[in-house]
């Protein structure tokens, strides 16, 4: 256990019960606190015995779990999502994405859990062929943005380097990277073109759409420079569920199951979610319950439809504990995009012992034709859209008409700005890879543009391979 | 989702953006425009006409129903389908149905509005009520079984309810006042019960035409707000 008991917790990091918890239907109420011994002579009537190991008792809101049952419970489900969907295999390079939240910080403690396990095997076997993933952890500093005062994120800052540095060996690489470096190396004037562009949004939610966006270019910018092959995000359940409703009121419903399933590979890093089947208020109460540091300083304030939705969603849920389990339900039975896959592997390693080659997957990745991805959000359009698309191009002028056009609908209305004069700045003050994401897929991809309208163009006259 | 057409005003001028010479007297709600009042009656009725149209709600010759409770949505439509019916030559018989569910100081009230409207548009009434029909008033409902599921009960009579009166009248397809904010609260609704089945189908503008009596809801794409204004302005 993470702060170092092999039973119950000391009286110092556990908090009396019912302290902000709410306490789901389903829970046995114990009234004593942990300092109280468990051994059976010492029983009393009040105590309840977790059902799983029958000897330590129940913590409140766990679901009738003792404190280690209920660790080992989250665990699994981490460990099944990783091990069911390929999350991570022995030769990659994973970044994990760290907000500070309690759900990146489970990620963070449990995948080096897995890699902990795995460099010991590799140590103890003989023939030390074994490969061990390598992890690093990345934070995006959004100062520029927030309104956190700078001793708070100093602060917050060195609790995250010792954090990464207590969980090694093996070590972990750490970057802490400011979200405005992705407009420019000059941090002073990539901060002023970060805010001048959310100025140019009028809408709350578009601009804090638009700056999620941003931060998953930073992303995978840090990625990318730093040769990692998968991002590993902290999204729970709650989140997807959020994430589900909102998507369902901005008109993004074409997209939706792009966002929610264990693998999204459209980015050159693919992203992978292995707390997906956590709710949030399991992964809040093992942080409390393991003294897991979780830096709340950073929380920012969400505004918007994001905000409303996230509150709405923590009173439903307070009714009715089953209500986001419903929800990602309901989203999963959407078909996935051939990209909610990973790609085969060529040629399985030789050198790998038989129980380390991946399992073939289904398709060859190759013949699956491409979606067309949003520049801003990277969500793949509808082939309907696509053809109002074609129609804009032709006798275009502006550079941003063709970007606007490259947009999907849920962007074009929520964060491209209405008036002439903003269109043109915020065009100006994109970061590089959106803009080149559009001009690559339109002026140099005008053959695959081609095939996906061919159908309805009229005087077809020559081929379009 | 409508794209704000982004129209140039004048500085200091508020002239309605789409006639440009009245004066601008209302805000849209769905688009934001500033328009005077004659130029959204006119919106808001050619959208309606635009949206039977395009999605081929009905034929000529048809007899519709029009469900009628007495409450804004159906008053508006009874008004507008009269008034499009005359206007465009759509050659339909529009009768108003109307379920009296037998709640006292509720649907009674309602009711007046309903052949108020029978006698303002010249639409032939039917009224028919669950006493009848069932042999159970909501009241009586109630009392057995208070006030929790109550909803579910009054729901699944009204809709047999109306095929009856539909089947009674020998209508082609019963038309309702659902709008734009009834069928969001629906999709929202039927994500959070996880229930796939409806899901998939409560969006489409006509429900039920393998059945007895199609429905459609000539208001999808009207916002609620909408149909509040118009009578007002």
């Amino acid at each position: 256990m993470a702060c170092g008991t092999t039973g119950t917790c000391g009286s110092g990091c556990y908090k009396d019960s019912n302290d902000g918890i709410e306490d789901s239907t389903i829970t046995i109420t114990t009234t004593n606190t942990m300092s109280t011994p468990s051994s059976t002579t010492l029983l009393s009537q009040h105590m309840k015995l977790c059902y799983k190991c029958k000897e330590e008792e129940v913590i409140n809101s766990t679901g009738g779990l003792c404190g280690i049952c209920f660790r080992n419970s989250l665990f699994a489900k981490f460990k099944q999502s990783i091990t069911t969907h390929d999350l991570i295999s022995p030769t990659d390079n994973v970044l994990i994405a760290f907000s500070g939240g309690p759900s990146s910080r489970v990620v963070l403690e449990f995948v080096h859990e897995i890699q902990q396990k795995a460099q010991k095997n590799s140590d103890a076997s003989r023939d030390k062929l074994y490969p061990v993933f390598g992890v690093g952890v990345a934070f995006i500093d959004e100062s520029v943005v927030t309104s956190i005062a700078s001793h708070d994120l100093d602060n917050a800052i060195q609790d995250l380097r010792l954090i990464v540095s207590s969980l090694a060996p093996p070590t972990k690489e750490l970057h802490i990277v400011p979200i405005q470096s992705i407009f420019s190396t000059d941090l002073k004037d990539g901060r002023n073109k970060l805010n001048e562009l959310l100025d140019t949004v009028s809408d709350a939610t578009g601009k804090e759409d638009l700056l999620c966006h941003l931060r998953m270019q930073c992303l995978q910018k840090i990625a990318f420079e730093n040769k990692y092959n998968k991002l590993v995000l902290g999204s729970c359940t709650s989140r997807i569920a959020c994430h589900v409703l909102s998507a369902a009121v901005k008109g993004q419903g074409y997209s939706l199951p792009a966002d929610i399933q264990y693998i999204d590979a459209r980015w050159e890093t693919p992203v992978v979610l292995p707390l997906r089947d956590c709710l949030a208020q399991e992964l809040n109460m093992l942080c409390r319950l393991n003294c897991l540091k979780t830096l709340d300083v950073l929380d920012a304030p969400r505004s918007g439809i994001n905000d409303l939705v996230s509150k709405f969603l923590t009173t439903l849920q307070e009714e009715n504990p089953a209500r986001e389990r419903t929800i990602v339900r309901t989203a999963e039975k959407l078909i996935p995009f051939h990209f909610n896959r990973l790609k085969e592997m060529k040629d399985p390693d030789e050198t790998l012992p038989r129980r380390h080659r991946r399992k073939a997957n289904l398709q060859p990745y190759e013949s699956v034709p491409s979606e067309f991805l949003c520049s801003i959000c990277c969500s793949p359009v509808k082939k309907l859209d696509v053809e109002c698309l074609s129609n804009k191009l032709e006798g275009c002028e502006t550079n941003f008409t063709i970007f606007g056009a490259s947009c999907c609908p849920s962007c074009q209305f929520q964060i491209l700005p209405k008036d002439l004069s903003s269109r043109e700045q915020f065009y100006s003050l994109l970061p590089r890879p959106m803009t080149t994401r559009a001009s690559d897929f339109i002026s140099g991809d005008q053959t695959w543009l081609r095939e996906q309208i061919k159908d309805c163009l009229l005087s077809d006259s020559e081929d379009g391979i | 989702m409508e794209d704000i057409e982004g129209k140039q005003k004048k500085p200091g001028s508020r002239l309605c953006s789409i006639c440009t010479h009245k004066k601008a007297a209302l805000k849209r709600p769905k688009t934001l425009e500033q328009i005077c009042r004659e130029c959204f009656f006119e919106v808001f009725e050619e959208e309606i006409h635009k949206v039977v149209v395009d999605n081929q709600l009905f034929k000529s010759g048809e007899r519709i129903a029009i469900g009628a409770s007495g409450g804004k949505d159906s008053t508006v439509l009874a008004y507008v389908l009269s008034e499009l019916n005359r206007r465009h030559n759509y050659g339909l018989d529009l009768f108003l149905l109307s379920i009296d569910e037998g709640i006292t100081g509720y649907r009674d009230d309602s009711l007046e509005t309903v052949k108020r409207n029978e006698i303002e548009y010249g639409l032939p009434l039917k009224v028919l009520s669950y006493k009848d029909l069932y042999g159970w008033t909501m009241d009586e409902i109630v009392k057995m079984i208070g006030l929790k599921n109550n909803c579910t009960f009054c729901g699944v009579f009204r809709r047999q309810a109306l095929d009856r009166g539909a089947a009674l009248l020998k209508v082609d397809k019963v038309a309702t006042g659902h709008n734009a904010d009834d069928i969001a609260e629906t999709v929202l609704l039927n994500i959070l019960r996880g229930d796939i089945a409806r899901l998939g189908r409560c969006t489409s503008i006509i429900t039920g035409e393998d059945g007895p009596i199609p429905r459609c809801k000539p208001f999808k794409y009207t916002y609620e707000k909408e149909i509040v204004i118009y009578p007002l302005s």
